[in-house]
């Protein structure tokens, strides 16, 4: 193995590309977030069904959404390899009684847990819009006179469904967590550690732990209840 | 005047041998005194067992003041009980109500494989001492004290780091069993004095890839090693640690890797 794939299989390496794919995939969360405020416009679509559409076709962005692909499948992949792996370092036998609310918080040590919910839904958020965009026959709109595919109506019809609308805050609630102990987590991993800025880095993982997951949550609750 | 006594239910895991299938087994205890330490208490059931022709409880012992970093008990489910910043040997039994039922278990890591009872063995914590965590020292006469000069605040910096036993209970503590806290202690004392600056641009790969091969788990930094540390290490030199394995990794100018350190054969308990 050359020098660096040993560093980054190294524990620290994993950690490191759990940390910076962490860190680059919640720059996603906010370029996504905003994006799907458009679907609150009140347009009747046209402004989504554009946005969509550059999104897919513009070579920048389609060049970029490779390596999104590739954060994506990075964190998900060392995570499992992870919580296996971390698993298997406690040994045969594991405690008969253990009290671990009395030294860490719930949510540092459901990260592989709230991951796994987190990837049920990316898993069906794929096959349900990215999917069907992508690859599925989409209902066609047309705008000043060129044809677009409704992604609009896509959703909207979905966030119809209580199931569907249950299922996705349920999913940001997870995603809320996960967020509340990874992003000051992975300052930690990268060694940026600082009397000064800590603190505020803390808060500002709360904070986007908080608003994110929310902002994402309220789009589907107000669209199933107009 | 006689002193209060309080008696316990044990639940002690019992294993006879390193390969042997252990379990955990009862024992009552009658008037043990609210002044025994816990290990104390340890030694009365000892003679009530050895008094009945059974075989005593192995555990790890050594000084019974808390600096040892010997003594390894994982009681009603946290390393050292339900004290922070302090050994098991300092646990008091006036800690516990009367009638209470207590576990005690021997610190569970796959790099910490149980020799007897409640004895694991904890070589992987020397084999990374010996991957790093040194000085290289000139022989001759010592220097002057004041020939280095350090300022207090790193001297502090360096002094808590430097204040871990080793006793493994952050390994012990962490769902991961890692030992991310030990390394980053010992890197860390040494990292930050201008004594640790020859071995500095290899030490912490070293002590790490020897931390990995030996079978710990990878840091979620969840704090539970921190909280459960009985010298009550900060998390800020895992951080460090962190730092320091990437100067170590991406500029120490040779790629030769650091070979690690096998187990010896003669302290092969046939695990």
């Amino acid at each position: 193995m050359s020098w660096l794939s040993t560093t980054l299989t190294s524990s620290i390496g994993r950690k490191i590309v759990m940390a910076l794919t962490g860190l680059f995939l919640c720059t996603f969360l906010i370029v996504h977030l905003v994006g799907n405020f458009q679907l609150l416009a009140g347009d009747g679509g046209v402004k989504f069904n554009l946005y969509a559409k550059f999104m897919t076709t513009f070579p920048l962005v389609k060049a970029l959404s490779y390596g999104l692909y590739a954060g994506f499948a990075l964190h998900i992949i060392q995570g499992l390899m992870l919580i296996q792996s971390n698993k298997a370092a406690r040994g045969a036998n594991n405690y008969a009684y253990s009290k671990p609310e009395a030294n860490s918080s719930w949510t540092s040590r459901s990260m592989g847990l709230l991951g796994m919910i987190i990837l049920l839904f990316f898993v069906g958020h794929m096959a349900q819009f990215w999917g069907q965009m992508h690859f599925g026959t989409m209902p066609m709109v047309t705008i000043d006179g060129i044809e677009h595919k409704d992604l609009f109506k896509l959703v909207s019809e979905a966030f119809k469904q209580p199931l569907f609308v249950g299922l996705y805050v349920l999913s940001m609630v997870a995603l809320g967590f996960h967020l509340w102990h990874g992003f000051q987590s992975a300052f930690q991993t990268l060694g940026l550690n600082h009397q000064k800025y800590s603190p505020f880095v803390e808060k500002a993982g709360y904070g986007f732990a908080v608003v994110v997951p929310i902002g994402y949550a309220i789009i589907p609750i107000i669209m199933f209840l107009s | 005047m006689s002193a209060e006594t309080r008696n316990y239910t044990l639940k002690v895991w019992r294993q006879s041998g390193s390969s042997a299938k252990g379990e955990i087994k009862t024992y009552e205890m009658k008037n043990v005194s609210v002044g025994a330490s816990f290990l104390e208490m340890f030694d009365q059931l000892n003679e009530q067992l050895l008094a009945n022709g059974e075989d005593p409880v192995a555990f790890d012992h050594d000084c019974r003041e808390g600096i040892c970093g010997m003594c390894s008990m994982y009681i009603n489910g946290r390393p050292h009980g339900p004290d922070t910043g302090i050994t098991t040997c300092q646990l008091h039994m006036r800690t516990f109500p009367d009638g209470e039922t207590i576990y005690v278990e021997p610190w569970r890591a796959k790099p910490f494989p149980v020799i007897k009872d409640l004895t694991v063995d904890r070589g992987a914590f020397d084999r990374i001492i010996q991957a790093g965590g040194y000085v290289s020292v000139n022989t001759g006469n010592a220097q002057d004290a004041n020939e280095i000069l350090i300022p207090k605040a790193i001297a502090d910096e360096a002094m808590d780091a430097a204040a871990c036993i080793g006793c493994g209970a952050c390994v012990a503590a962490c769902k991961n069993a890692s030992a991310m806290l030990f390394v980053s202690a010992k890197v860390s004392q040494l990292a930050v004095l201008p004594q640790g600056k020859s071995e500095s641009s290899r030490r912490a790969q070293n002590m790490l890839a020897q931390m990995d091969s030996e079978g710990f788990g990878a840091c979620t930094n969840t704090g539970a090693c921190s909280s459960e540390c009985p010298k009550e290490i900060s998390l800020t030199h895992i951080a460090r640690l962190n730092r320091e394995y990437l100067r170590n990794r991406f500029t120490l100018n040779d790629v030769e890797e650091f070979q690690p350190i096998k187990k010896p054969d003669y302290l092969d308990f046939g695990v």
